[in-house]
């Protein structure tokens, strides 16, 4: 399989704190990845420098053979290469779905008004949020927003997505729609960076797990690694928190149920 | 005889021939306070520690000078040393100053409330920067701004009466000017009162309750 991502001994610090300790790991085309970790691990501070949001202080990241590092003036159009989904949904508040979809098509890749609008309508049906395109932000249900959230990443067609805790700030009963509408993504081979603690979704669709914790990774493995013999204290004691917290990952999700 | 209601209509008619300057002073210092405060918010928020302590340095000077000095330096300073600038240039050029400093602020206080999410999102679509400031944050910046904005805008309709101590012929000079040939010292005043009252109360009232809608539907995240 061919890497799409690959993360190189990634570092990140804010003032002393060093929130990011040396980092890496590959990620291959039509896979999802599933980062977790207690808050404060160091994950979303790592989704933002892959895409060079917050570009890393040491070591590199790599889409397929380009080190992005080294891109200067053209940082802004590979990071167009990826999709990026927030906890906090952060939907453009003074513009409808439509035009938070379009934006990106229009005003990124100078795409035409006519065909920017069918890409982003394309994107919107299938996040199933086709009868809400002149709605405002502030009239969505929080998983409303969030499939929006995913539309505006899918309508860039971006080679990788990046989700950063994208069902933490739902309600329970909203967090399903959103799980579905990522369930998809994963069954058409989207490449998929996700942080998430959504434990049923990781057993799932997740082909590599990553166990972040104080900036640094502590175990990587399969999703069935980690749901049967973890070998690190740690992410020991981190997975059985995260079971009484939500119950057996198992039973989480009915849809991930459903689809197993 | 005259009435008391022809006397009072007679100072309103010539007062009011004052009104059009008093405006246009307001709109002109407003603006030059806008293409000033409005960039300076911006590099304050968004341009790094040298701007932010520039901006922040420039907003205190003109929060702190009362407009009147700024008006004298420019009728009689400036003409001292270079070429004689006319009353209504330099109070327009004083109270735009004054208020680039408050503007700025507004400004400010409306972008930061913005949140780092909408700049965040705006750039993993591959935006840059300058592209994000002006087609996500400051859209959104400008419509929260609103409601302090409109009192800016009726503090610089009142302070225009400033311009009276340089003779341009605004509302509360063309009010003196009646106070001198009637010697009344009360009535001329009276309806130049009423006059910025009239003009300044809806401006804030509805600007202030459009302002709030506005708030809050930008706000509901």
């Amino acid at each position: 399989m061919t890497k799409v991502v690959s993360v190189r001994d990634v570092w990140k610090h804010y003032g002393k704190i060093k929130v990011v300790r040396g980092v890496s790991f590959d990620v291959d085309e039509g896979t999802t990845t599933v980062i977790f970790g207690p808050s404060g691990a160091g994950k979303s501070t790592l989704l933002r420098c892959i895409n060079m949001l917050h570009p890393p202080d040491r070591g590199t990241v790599f889409l397929r053979d380009i080190d992005l590092m080294k891109t200067g003036s053209k940082m802004n159009y590979y990071r167009s290469k990826f999709g990026m989904v927030f906890q906090h949904f952060n939907l453009f508040s003074h513009m409808t779905v439509l035009d938070n979809v379009m934006i990106g098509p229009r005003v990124v890749k100078k795409i035409s008004r006519d065909q920017a609008k069918a890409i982003a309508l394309e994107a919107i049906e299938k996040v199933r949020m086709k009868d809400w395109c002149s709605h405002y932000p502030s009239q969505l249900s929080g998983g409303q927003k969030q499939r929006v959230g995913i539309a505006r990443a899918l309508a860039m067609d971006p080679e990788v997505i990046l989700l950063d805790e994208p069902t933490s700030a739902l309600d329970p009963e909203l967090i399903g729609e959103v799980l579905q509408t990522m369930l998809d993504l994963a069954k058409e081979k989207k490449t998929m960076i996700c942080v998430t603690h959504e434990m049923g979704f990781a057993k799932a669709v997740a082909s590599e797990m990553i166990f972040m914790d104080e900036g640094a990774v502590v175990e990587t493995g399969s999703s069935e690694h980690f749901f049967t013999n973890p070998v690190n204290e740690r992410t020991k004691r981190f997975l059985s928190r995260l079971t009484e917290l939500y119950g057996r990952h198992e039973t989480r999700n009915d849809i991930v149920a459903d689809k197993k | 005889m005259l009435s008391l209601f022809d006397l009072l209509l007679s100072y309103f008619v010539f007062i009011i021939e004052g009104l059009p300057i008093a405006l246009s002073l307001t709109a002109y210092g407003l603006s030059v306070g806008f293409l000033i405060g409005l960039p300076l918010a911006i590099l304050r928020v968004y341009g790094g520690r040298g701007w932010r302590l520039f901006v922040s340095a420039y907003e205190r000077v003109m929060r702190s000078v009362p407009p009147l000095v700024l008006i004298f330096l420019f009728y009689f300073g400036i003409p001292a040393t270079m070429l004689e600038i006319p009353g209504f240039l330099a109070v327009m050029l004083a109270l735009g100053l004054c208020s680039s400093g408050y503007q700025s602020q507004i400004f400010r206080g409306a972008l930061e409330s913005i949140g780092s999410g909408q700049m965040d999102a705006a750039r993993s679509l591959g935006m840059s920067k300058l592209q994000a400031i002006r087609l996500i944050v400051a859209p959104q910046a400008l419509r929260f701004a609103l409601p302090s904005w409109a009192n800016e805008l009726a503090t610089m309709i009142k302070d225009t009466s400033l311009a009276f101590v340089v003779g341009v012929a605004e509302l509360m000079r063309r009010a003196d000017y009646v106070r001198a040939a009637t010697f009344d010292p009360v009535l001329p005043f009276l309806v130049v009162a009423a006059i910025y009252f009239v003009v300044v109360f809806p401006i804030t009232r509805i600007a202030g309750t459009w302002g709030q809608e506005k708030k809050r539907l930008v706000t509901g995240i």
